[in-house]
């Protein structure tokens, strides 16, 4: 459809360089729709400033207070996994922007890793943006089929006897893991069990960090 | 024979590259483009439809794609689709020197 | 809600490639799992794809299945598994 080589050959024979012609193609494309759309009235110069502050403002840091609560206070725990948007609401995170969603937990005999097959749909009102390998084909292709393999790679070994559950989330629904709570960790206060789970191990290809002794 | 979009399971499939990176500027004005046009004020594109316009592209361009410019893309198909913008203004716009990239 | 299908239920996956957006992948069409929740009712994404409205809208199920069900290759001694999302029209019904 666009014929990104032919550009790109078509700029290397104009120097000398100036800034605009170290833009690729796409990038000159986003300028170009933004400022059209700016003019049309369509969106302002200030939405799309504070859409990006906001999607700033999201991050995995926001699953993980939801996750040391879970570990702390088993009515919360209780909440979540009955009904997983309004006990997130309460910890304060703008559900008005996440369609639905569920939480999955981890234990000692059941192991969940979230993937979407078919595009990149990730919990982003509780994570943030997704990390790159989570949008890469080699995830979205192998994790279903051998997520062993896949885990594996991210440096988790699991017993043959632990249930790997892969969730494939390909409609509305959007999946957190809650990793299990590790071991040592009695008497850590919430904020620094919060410190322990990582973005990956809410997604489910790592467990949570075991605390520095 | 899945379509280009569908990928689990896809045969071939390497390790996997875990290495990530900040978003640039055009990228994540990319994002907020799309978070802007779907939200419930504006609804000029539904993330559906964004999905649609993706798997829409040629089977090589949508592997040889980055991530965001597989949306960029689609936004464009999108708002050309329904009459917002014309490929030629964004054509005209792209060309020249001075685009307004800053608010 | 009106549902044909309770968790509990054994269905099957329809084999389909309708030539329009749909969002069930080839590789588990045709294979047979357990409805393990009915998530509610939601707007359905391949009219939603076309600027349509998605209505009537379809009831979503989480679908789970043996992984040694979904790939001829996988290890059956391990007690794996795999859920998805898969709409109403998608699932029919396996006679036992």
């Amino acid at each position: 459809m666009h014929d990104h080589e032919h550009d790109h050959a078509h700029e290397a024979a104009h120097a000398p360089i100036v800034e605009r012609d170290a833009l690729t193609y796409y990038e000159r494309r986003v300028q170009a729709i933004q400022a059209l759309l700016i003019e049309k009235g369509v969106v302002t110069a200030d939405e799309v400033r504070r859409t990006i502050e906001a999607m700033d403002a999201r991050s995995p840091a926001m699953g993980a207070k939801i996750v040391a609560r879970v570990w702390v206070d088993p009515d919360f725990r209780a909440r979540l996994l009955a009904d997983t948007k309004a006990a997130v609401a309460e910890m304060g995170v703008d559900t008005g922007s996440l369609i639905k969603i569920a939480a999955v937990e981890n234990t000692e005999s059941l192991h969940n890793v979230v993937v979407c097959t078919l595009c990149s749909c990730y919990p982003r009102a509780l994570l943030g943006l997704p990390p790159d390998w989570y949008k890469s084909l080699n995830y979205r292709s192998r994790v279903v089929k051998d997520p062993r393999g896949v885990l594996e790679e991210f440096g988790l070994d699991l017993d043959s006897d632990v249930e790997v559950r892969v969730y494939d989330s390909t409609a509305d629904m959007r999946y957190l893991v809650i990793p299990a709570r590790p071991a040592g960790t009695e008497g850590m206060s919430e904020e620094q069990l919060a410190e322990l789970v990582t973005r990956d191990s809410m997604i489910g290809v790592t467990k949570a960090r075991k605390p520095n002794r | 024979m899945p379509q280009v979009h569908d990928r689990g399971g896809w045969p071939g499939a390497g390790p996997i590259n875990q290495a990530g990176h900040d978003l640039s500027m055009w990228e994540q004005r990319t994002d907020a483009l799309l978070v802007l046009l779907s939200s419930p004020t504006k609804q000029l594109i539904r993330v559906d439809e964004l999905r649609r316009a993706i798997e829409s592209l040629p089977p090589d361009a949508y592997e040889k794609l980055s991530y965001y410019e597989r949306w960029i893309s689609a936004i464009e198909t999108l708002l050309v689709e329904k009459g917002v913008l014309t490929k030629e203004e964004i054509d005209r716009k792209a060309d020249e020197g001075k685009v307004t990239s800053n608010e | 809600m009106d549902t044909r299908f309770q968790p509990g239920d054994t269905v099957r996956v329809r084999v389909d490639s309708p030539p329009h957006h749909f969002r069930t992948p080839v590789y588990i069409q045709g294979k047979v799992g357990r409805v393990a929740a009915i998530h509610g009712e939601f707007r359905n994404p391949e009219t939603l794809a076309y600027g349509g409205d998605g209505l009537p809208r379809q009831p979503l199920y989480l679908v789970h299945f043996a992984q040694s069900d979904v790939w001829g290759q996988y290890d059956a001694a391990t007690r794996d598994t795999l859920f998805i999302d898969i709409y109403e029209p998608w699932l029919e019904p396996v006679e036992h």
